[in-house]
């Protein structure tokens, strides 16, 4: 549990953006509010409760915030997301129709951001892309992680014969390198955009799966598990009520960056060809259409998609870092 | 450190065997099975039927598991009906185009990025390390593929001093080895920003751990600290990162390798795939997971050869 109204830890040494070296922070004694605990009802099962009071919240968006270029990072997709999302209720385009004599046009007034090899409105594209790019890096995020969470858990709490088999299929499966894991999966299935999800979920949950696994032997040894066993609880009831929340802060930043890469890893399948089939559309797939002109000179078609992938994982990336602070904090003072 | 060596070999079988198992399982979930993949959906019940025969698919299916591991061990792999030749065949052309390629771009990464994060490291915070990282963190949020196009832009059309395809390279069509620069660079840069990253943060833990202190209290200049405290200590989790990072690097190169139509396994992977050439896709898979299992093998070997204190663990 956090304790709640200590002022916000030294920032001096808040390290630079990417860098993930917290060797030097010194870790902070944690005193025990005896005050306030006696505010919640004595006896009642209370530690499990994860419904963190507002200051806390306040606590982590403070040091979210003391991070500027995560700051930037959230302002940045947040605008990314209206872009994708309400852009096309303000920017009226058709993208289901293709068009023979407005192919490959140029920036004009009719359309701003000129147009596909179809002869579809790039800059409407671009939005519409931007949906899918948006939805398949978050679908996978929160599946892969939900998914890696509880495996981890259960093979971390359970232990014994069952934790080895289990770590071992991780072990393996992680030695298939990322991409062609993706690309034979792809192979195998007809592609849409909930199917891309679930295949790049079936990427990505592994290192979640490592990383929760490895928390919880260390979680499950402490002693409001033990007490909690004694109580009559049963494993599932331990892992919901004392092991998840307390890897919540790991597992969120886990699954920022998982994010990131599931963007990058649905441009690049995209770009292989594999992607769903137009006229849906994602940033990977008009990247890899402006590639396909690249000697044209089509600018149009090349760098505002190219752009808009970047500008999200970084922001995706930095926004990553900016929660691992908080999340530092709240280890600290546990 | 004969028992650690014993110990870890086991698990990279182990491994192994639990990959063979999947991908094998893969094989035999595909819709209609192997058979149709190869035939189609127009083929007539009597050639399935002798197909299926043929293939040895009427057996039980740990037979068949059996069967397919003790070919796979012997390099028997099966056959690509697409491109009409044995999957062994295909790899043993294109494996080594890979390892050019692959290699050369992984050591020229750790040739730049191992100065550069120490350099970051040791101007930790300042505006030349801001400006480094910044950069490093936008090479490292972009996919491989553009980082080729820009490439591609920069050192071809804007100033044409290389190649912009490695089409027939090493095929025996004239062997020009100006092709293999943008697409080394281009796999060669993601990498940098992966490697610098860690050798920074790397360099400044070790900077502030006492031996350093101890050093340069006692009058070591920068230079020697540096080169003679850090750099060593640094590099011994850097060698490690190397073997932990193949599947990384083997991932671009798929995508590089379709980007600048280079003839390697990638582009072998990238063409079975749309074909949808399961026997090629599946040895493919195998052969880069076989790898990557040897690659964190030497890595762990690597360590505790380098760092005592990992055998004892």
């Amino acid at each position: 549990m956090t304790t709640h109204d200590n002022p916000p830890p030294p920032s001096q040494e808040l390290p630079a953006a990417g860098a993930a070296t917290m060797a030097t922070r010194p870790s902070a004694p944690s005193p025990q509010r005896s005050g306030e605990r006696a505010a919640t009802a004595p006896g009642a099962p209370r530690d499990s409760d994860v419904a963190a009071p507002a200051s806390a919240w306040r606590l982590g968006l403070r040091t979210f915030t003391e991070n500027h270029l995560a700051t930037v990072g959230l302002v940045i997709l947040v605008l990314l997301v209206l872009f994708s999302f309400v852009g096309p209720l303000l920017y009226h385009t058709n993208q289901v129709a293709s068009s023979l004599i407005s192919q490959n046009l140029p920036p004009s007034g009719s359309h701003l951001l000129g147009t596909s090899p179809e002869g579809r409105d790039e800059l409407g594209r671009l939005m519409l892309g931007g949906q899918s790019t948006i939805e398949v890096g978050l679908g996978v995020g929160v599946l892969a992680t939900l998914f890696g969470l509880v495996y981890g858990a259960l093979s971390g709490f359970v232990g014994g014969v069952l934790d080895a088999v289990m770590m071992r299929v991780v072990d393996a499966l992680l030695s298939i390198p990322y991409l062609f894991f993706v690309v034979l999966l792809a192979a195998l299935a007809r592609p849409n955009l909930l199917l891309v999800i679930v295949v790049l979920s079936a990427a990505s949950w592994l290192s979640t799966a490592r990383l929760v696994r490895g928390e919880t032997l260390s979680l499950r040894t402490r002693d409001y598990v033990t007490a909690s066993q004694g109580f009559g609880s049963r494993a599932h009831q331990v892992i919901a009520r004392h092991i998840t929340p307390n890897l919540l802060g790991v597992v969120v930043v886990n699954g920022t960056l998982k994010v990131a890469d599931a963007i990058l890893a649905f441009a690049s399948i995209a770009y292989l060809g594999l992607g769903p089939p137009p006229p849906a559309t994602n940033w990977g797939e008009l990247l890899s259409a402006g590639i396909n002109n690249l000697f044209d000179g089509y600018w149009w078609q090349l760098w505002p998609a190219g752009l808009l992938i970047v500008l999200t994982v970084l922001a995706v990336n930095v926004i990553g870092d900016g929660l691992s602070d908080v999340a530092e904090i709240r280890l600290q003072k546990r | 450190m004969t028992g650690f060596v014993v110990r870890r070999f086991g698990q990279a079988v182990v491994v192994m065997i639990i990959v063979s198992m999947v991908i094998f399982g893969i094989l035999h979930v595909l819709p209609g099975g192997l058979v149709r993949a190869q035939l189609g959906p127009r083929a007539t019940a009597y050639a399935v039927r002798q197909l299926t025969v043929q293939e040895g698919l009427n057996k039980p299916i740990v037979v068949q598991y059996g069967i397919w591991a003790w070919h796979a061990l012997q390099g028997r792999l099966g056959f690509s009906y697409k491109l009409n030749e044995s999957v062994g065949a295909l790899l043993s052309q294109y494996l080594p185009r890979d390892l050019l390629l692959v290699g050369t771009s992984l050591l020229l990464a750790i040739a730049i990025a191992v100065p550069l994060g120490l350099w970051q490291g040791y101007r930790r915070n300042r505006p030349d390390d801001h400006a480094l990282s910044a950069l490093m963190l936008v090479f490292y949020s972009m996919p491989t593929f553009l980082l080729g196009v820009i490439l591609i832009v920069v050192l071809n059309i804007w100033v044409d001093v290389l190649p912009s395809t490695a089409t027939n390279f090493g095929t025996g069509l004239g062997t020009d080895f100006r092709v293999l620069a943008l697409p080394v660079f281009a796999l060669c840069l993601g990498n940098v920003s992966y490697f610098s990253r860690y050798m920074r943060s790397s360099t400044v833990d070790n900077l502030l751990s006492d031996h350093v202190r101890t050093a340069l209290a006692k009058g070591a200049s920068p230079r020697r600290l540096l080169l003679r405290h850090v750099l060593r200590n640094s590099l011994t989790s850097t060698v490690t990162l190397i073997g932990l990072t193949l599947p990384y690097v083997l991932s671009g190169s798929l995508i590089i390798e379709a980007l600048f139509n280079f003839p390697g396994m990638g582009l072998l992977f990238w063409n079975a795939a749309q074909d949808r050439d399961f026997p090629v896709l599946l040895g493919v898979v195998l052969v880069v997971t076989v790898a990557t299992v040897v690659g964190n093998l030497l890595a762990d070997l690597g360590y505790a050869a380098l760092d005592p204190r990992i055998r004892y663990k």
